[in-house]
C-alpha cells in the first residue's frame, strides 16, 4: 500500500492508503476532518473543494497517492486563532446557505476566486466562478453577496 | 472503486515500461474522465500509471508556433501570456473547459489521449493543424483523431506536447450542456497565415470533424455572411435527450458565428 505524506492546514500528517483512495476519503476518514463533504461524487456538485498548493480541486476525483507531497487546505484551516475566515464571516452575515451542505465547497471556491481575480469581483465573474458549485437550496442570490462582500475583506 | 496498483513514474520512458509490465494500464492525467469512469466501474484497471510526476508542464511561444507541454492544466493554457497573445481563441477555449476547479486538474495531452467526442481541446487541434508529440512519433491532428474515445495512439504510446501553428486569426463558440458544461456544439475557426479558412466541430457527431462546406466559403471571406445559404445536414449527428440531431445542427449554424465574431 502506498504511504503518502502531506502538509494538510498547516500540519504534517502520513497514512498508508490505497490506490484507489480518494483525497475526499483521506481527509475524511484517515484524518477525521468531516468538513469536506461528498454530494454528487462524480466531480460536479464542488461540495468536496479543498485547495492543493494553493489552487482548488474536487477532492472526490483526485487520489490521495497522486497528493503525495502537497500542501491541503481544508475548511478547517481557513480560521486562524478561533475567528472565522472573512469569507466565512461573510456567508453568516449574508445568510449565503439553508441547509449548510454545500458551503464548505462554496467558501472553498471563493477563496480560490478571490486569490485569481482579486477582491473587486463583479456578479458575472462571481457566477462564472462557482460553476462548479452547486447548491439546492438558496437559489444563489444571497451567495453571491456573501463572496462579493467576503472578497472585499480578504 | 476497484483497487489497483498505483505508479508515480518521474520519466516517460519508465512510464511506458510499466504499461507494458501492466496486465490492463491505464494512464491517469487529471483524472477527472477516468476517476468518476472507475468508480461507476466502466473501467477497472490492474495499474494506474500517474502521468503527474513527469513534471512536463509549460508553453513556449515560437515565431511560427506555440507548443504547449502535455502536462499543461486547462488554467494554465488560458491564463498563459503568450498563448493569449499569439492565439486568443486557444486560450479562451481553455478558460470555458468545464469549471475552475476542473481546470486546475484536467491537461490538454489528457482531453486529447481521452478524445470524449463533447471536448473542446480536439476542436481547436483539427481546426488549428495541431501536431501532437509523442514519446514516438509526431502525428498530425487530421490523422490523430479516429472516432468515438479514438485516437491514432497505441495503448503505451503517451503525448508529450501539442504544437499549434499560429493562424492569422482564430476563435471559437460553444454551446455547453448546463449541467456538465460539456459542449452540445463547439465550433472552432481558424484563418491562416495565407486566408485559407478551417472549421472543426466538437460535441455534434461522434468525433470532431470538418464543416468542409463551411470552409470553402470562409476561404473567400472570412465573415458569417460568407455563411448564408449553408444548411448543415443532421444526417450522421447525435441524437439524445438533450438535443436531436437537427437541433445539433442548427447549433453548428450558430456557433460557427458566434466563433466568426470572437476570432482575433
Amino acid at each position: 500500500m502506498p504511504t503518502v505524506s502531506m502538509t494538510v492546514n498547516g500540519k504534517a500528517v502520513k497514512g498508508e492508503v490505497e490506490g484507489r483512495t480518494l483525497l475526499v476519503e483521506f481527509i475524511r476518514e484517515h484524518l477525521g476532518l468531516t468538513g469536506t463533504h461528498v454530494g454528487c461524487d462524480t466531480s460536479q456538485c464542488g461540495a468536496c473543494v479543498v485547495h492543493v498548493d494553493g489552487k482548488a480541486v474536487k477532492s472526490c476525483s483526485t487520489l490521495a497517492a497522486a497528493c503525495d507531497g502537497a500542501a491541503v487546505t481544508t475548511i478547517e484551516g481557513l480560521a486562524k486563532d478561533g475567528k472565522l475566515h472573512p469569507m466565512q464571516e461573510s456567508f453568516r452575515e449574508h445568510h449565503g446557505l439553508q441547509c449548510g451542505f454545500c458551503t464548505p465547497g462554496m467558501i472553498m471556491s471563493a477563496v480560490d476566486l478571490v486569490k485569481r481575480e482579486g477582491k473587486k469581483l463583479d456578479e458575472d465573474t462571481i457566477r462564472h466562478g462557482l460553476e462548479g458549485n452547486i447548491c439546492r437550496c438558496t437559489g444563489y442570490q444571497n451567495i453571491v453577496k456573501a463572496v462579493q462582500a467576503g472578497a472585499e475583506k480578504m | 472503486m476497484e483497487n489497483f496498483n498505483y505508479h508515480r513514474p518521474s520519466k516517460v520512458a519508465d512510464a511506458v515500461k510499466l504499461m507494458k509490465k501492466a496486465k490492463d494500464g491505464k494512464y491517469l492525467a487529471g483524472g477527472h474522465t477516468l476517476v468518476p469512469t472507475m468508480k461507476q466501474g466502466l473501467a477497472t484497471p490492474t495499474d494506474i500509471i500517474d502521468l503527474s510526476g513527469l513534471k512536463n508542464a509549460g508553453v513556449k511561444v515560437g515565431a511560427k508556433s506555440v507548443v504547449i507541454q502535455a502536462g499543461t492544466t486547462h488554467a494554465a493554457v488560458a491564463a498563459d501570456k503568450g498563448v493569449r497573445k499569439a492565439i486568443p481563441g486557444l486560450a479562451a477555449l481553455a478558460g470555458g473547459i468545464g469549471d475552475p476547479h476542473v481546470r486546475h486538474k484536467g491537461t490538454i495531452g489528457g482531453s486529447l489521449a481521452n478524445n470524449d467526442p463533447a471536448a473542446d481541446y480536439p476542436a481547436a487541434c483539427l481546426a488549428l493543424g495541431a501536431t501532437i508529440h509523442t514519446n514516438a512519433r509526431k502525428i498530425p491532428a487530421d490523422k490523430y483523431f479516429t472516432g468515438l474515445f479514438s485516437t491514432a495512439l497505441k495503448d503505451d504510446e503517451i503525448i508529450t506536447a501539442v504544437e499549434f501553428p499560429i493562424p492569422k486569426k482564430s476563435g471559437y463558440a460553444k454551446f455547453p450542456n448546463p449541467a456538465s458544461l460539456y459542449a452540445m456544439v463547439g465550433v472552432y475557426v481558424v484563418q491562416d497565415g495565407k486566408g485559407a479558412a478551417r472549421v472543426a466541430v466538437t460535441g455534434a457527431g461522434p468525433g470532431v470533424f470538418r464543416q468542409a462546406d463551411m470552409e470553402v466559403a470562409l476561404s473567400k471571406s472570412f465573415k458569417a455572411d460568407a455563411l448564408a445559404g449553408i444548411a448543415v445536414k443532421p444526417r450522421g449527428l447525435n441524437s439524445d435527450i438533450h438535443g436531436s440531431a437537427a437541433y445539433r445542427a442548427h447549433l453548428i449554424s450558430v456557433m460557427a458565428r458566434r466563433a466568426l465574431a470572437a476570432a482575433k
